[in-house]
């Protein structure tokens, strides 16, 4: 590297020219290598668990009971638990979350009091997912004696995703300017025609996009489930909102805890198929993203 | 800025007042009222922005409210379709008199109030939608029985847009220019037949040629219908408008009326010392 090039400036213009230089050079290298270090984790990630797995991965493994036999073990039970729980949670937490963000940002007044319950929502996404589970156990299980059952997690699922959705759905609906609003008041709407026709139809695509993130969140969760008393092991197929369930994450959970070598590869299956479903729901949040952006003529 | 030993030395700019047509002297004592402010005051929090307004505005008229910025221009005409309560904090006092009734009067229902008197804003604003969904939203929500397609049609014809995008209703409006755009509004507003039209400074975003459309438009639209408009230009004042409202504040920085009367009285004869120095460009 030399010094000074054909453009180089005089010499008081060259002060750390070689520290600025050095910089320029390492800085970028470093946050290439942050980037690549991440997607690397995620490809070993998906080496190992296919490695592990694929070979277990058939369609019987879908359409099987568990066992006490790894050669027979399937993930029925978990996939349609999973498929049960999600739909419920899914059911309770989305028009709570929406009406809830709505409420906040068009219609509540600002003042002291929704000043905590902004604060609270905001404090209540962070908070670790087994208080969730006690909360669960406390007022479903016991209280509501609800047992622990699809219709207990399911709502226990739901408290623990509803801040997201709310804060995911309050950032949809501010990114529609005010004069919109202020458009569609001023030609004798009420505020609610106003959100309704002008307000959400815009902020659809952010809300969907924190739906499904929520949604994906509440598909991987554990703690909360084995807190509430979900069991582990479950031979039957779920017929309905009372009955007792076990969810993917979970029956994962349980192979993995065996000793015997031939259940962690039936883990790994279920975890390709975790991934999978994960892989879907992502996709048909895209794929609905795309549709209301189309439909958004901006 | 006007450097100070410049000040006083005669006009600045010489403004040309079209002269009216031939027996169209107007005179506020021969014309019917659309909307009687009486002693208006408005405030943001604990700060006035408007103090003890009085005008009548006549009907079919088009009456322009002039003054320098942060005169509360645009506070006094939104809150002459209860647009104004819509700030947090905000509040008003006096009456405004519609159809004999006090737009403020407890029980009034500000829907109905901007149904009524509609408005179009600084910053063409039309929605995310089609230019067809623009002009029919209005229509559906304010229960519209007629034929919707007629209707919208009659509203772009008026607003001069038809023959521009009679062939691509359902393109989205925004692609539109902001000439157009602007039109587009103005469209939107008169389709739900309100009584009054409020302009927030409509012509401030557009360039010469747009501006000059929506100024000849104004002039059609108030066969039909009462136009407020709020405008910084003084020619375009002079222009357009039958009626002028001179807005100025004071060291509490409220807003007061200090002229109002027919437009070519205001500006070739103003009876006021302050609207004479704003109105020849010596401060503003």
């Amino acid at each position: 590297m030399s010094v000074t090039g054909a453009l180089a400036r005089p010499a008081q213009w060259r002060r750390r020219w070689l520290w600025r230089k050095g910089m320029g050079l390492l800085l970028p290298a470093l946050v290439r290598l942050a980037t690549l270090a991440s997607v690397a984790a995620l490809v070993l990630l998906l080496v190992v668990v296919a490695r592990d797995g694929l070979g277990r991965l058939s369609p019987d493994f879908l359409t099987e009971y568990p066992s006490r036999f790894a050669s027979r073990a399937g993930f029925r039970s978990a996939f349609l638990g999973s498929l049960w729980v999600m739909g419920f949670t899914a059911l309770f937490s989305v028009p709570v979350g929406i009406g809830a963000a709505i409420y906040l940002e068009e219609f509540a007044s600002r003042n002291w009091f929704t000043r905590i319950i902004e604060t609270n929502i905001n404090n209540l996404a962070g908070v670790p997912s087994i208080v969730y589970g006690l909360l669960g156990l406390t007022i479903f299980v016991r209280a509501m004696a609800l047992g622990p059952s699809i219709l207990a997690g399911s709502l226990t699922l739901a408290l623990l995703v509803l801040p997201i959705i709310i804060v995911a759905a309050r950032e949809g609906l501010r990114s529609v300017p005010y004069s919109i609003r202020e458009a569609s008041l001023a030609l004798g709407a009420t505020r609610w025609q106003t959100v309704w026709h002008q307000v959400l139809p815009p902020a659809m695509p952010t809300i969907l996009t924190g739906v499904i993130l929520a949604l994906s969140r509440a598909i991987g969760e554990t703690a909360p489930l084995i807190t509430i008393g979900a069991l582990v092991f479950i031979a039957f197929d779920p017929r309905g909102p009372m009955d007792s369930f076990t969810v993917m994450p979970l029956q994962i959970f349980e192979w993995l805890s065996r000793p015997q070598a031939r259940f962690h590869e039936v883990a790994a299956a279920g975890i390709i198929v975790l991934l999978l479903v994960l892989l879907a729901m992502n996709a048909v949040a895209i794929a609905l993203r795309y549709w209301f952006e189309r439909r958004r003529l901006w | 800025m006007v450097a100070p030993e410049e000040v006083g030395q005669g006009p600045l700019v010489k403004l040309e007042v079209p002269a009216p047509p031939a027996g169209v002297e107007r005179r506020l004592e021969g014309e019917e009222t659309a909307l009687e402010v009486r002693r208006l005051s408005a405030w943001y929090g604990s700060f006035r922005a408007i103090k003890d307004v009085s005008l009548r505005v006549p009907r079919h008229r088009i009456t322009a409210i002039i003054g320098p910025s942060g005169s509360g221009k645009s506070t006094l005409i939104r809150c002459f379709n209860r647009m104004h309560e819509l700030v947090p904090e905000a509040r008003v006092e006096g009456e405004v008199i519609f159809e004999g009734q006090d737009i403020y009067a407890p029980g009034v229902d500000p829907v109905e109030v901007r149904s009524r008197i509609g408005m179009v804003f600084q910053k063409p604003n039309p929605f995310p939608k089609s230019i067809f969904e623009n002009v029919a939203f209005g229509l559906r929500i304010n229960g519209f029985r007629g034929n919707v397609r007629e209707a919208v049609e009659r509203s772009l014809r008026q607003a001069a847009l038809w023959d521009e995008v009679k062939d691509k209703l359902h393109q989205s409006a925004l692609k539109l220019s902001g000439g157009q755009q602007q039109r587009l509004c103005i469209a939107r507003a008169i389709a739900v037949e309100p009584e009054i039209v409020l302009m927030d400074e409509p012509c401030s975003a557009l360039d010469p040629v747009a501006t000059l459309k929506i100024e000849d438009l104004m002039r059609e639209l108030a066969q039909e219908y009462t136009i407020v408009i709020v405008t910084h230009n003084m020619q375009q004042a002079a222009r357009v408008s039958d009626y002028t409202a001179v807005l100025m504040m004071d060291e509490d920085r409220a807003g007061h009326l200090v002229e109002f009367g027919p437009t070519r009285e205001v500006f070739t004869n103003p009876k006021d010392k302050r609207t004479e120095d704003y109105i020849t460009g010596r401060f503003g």
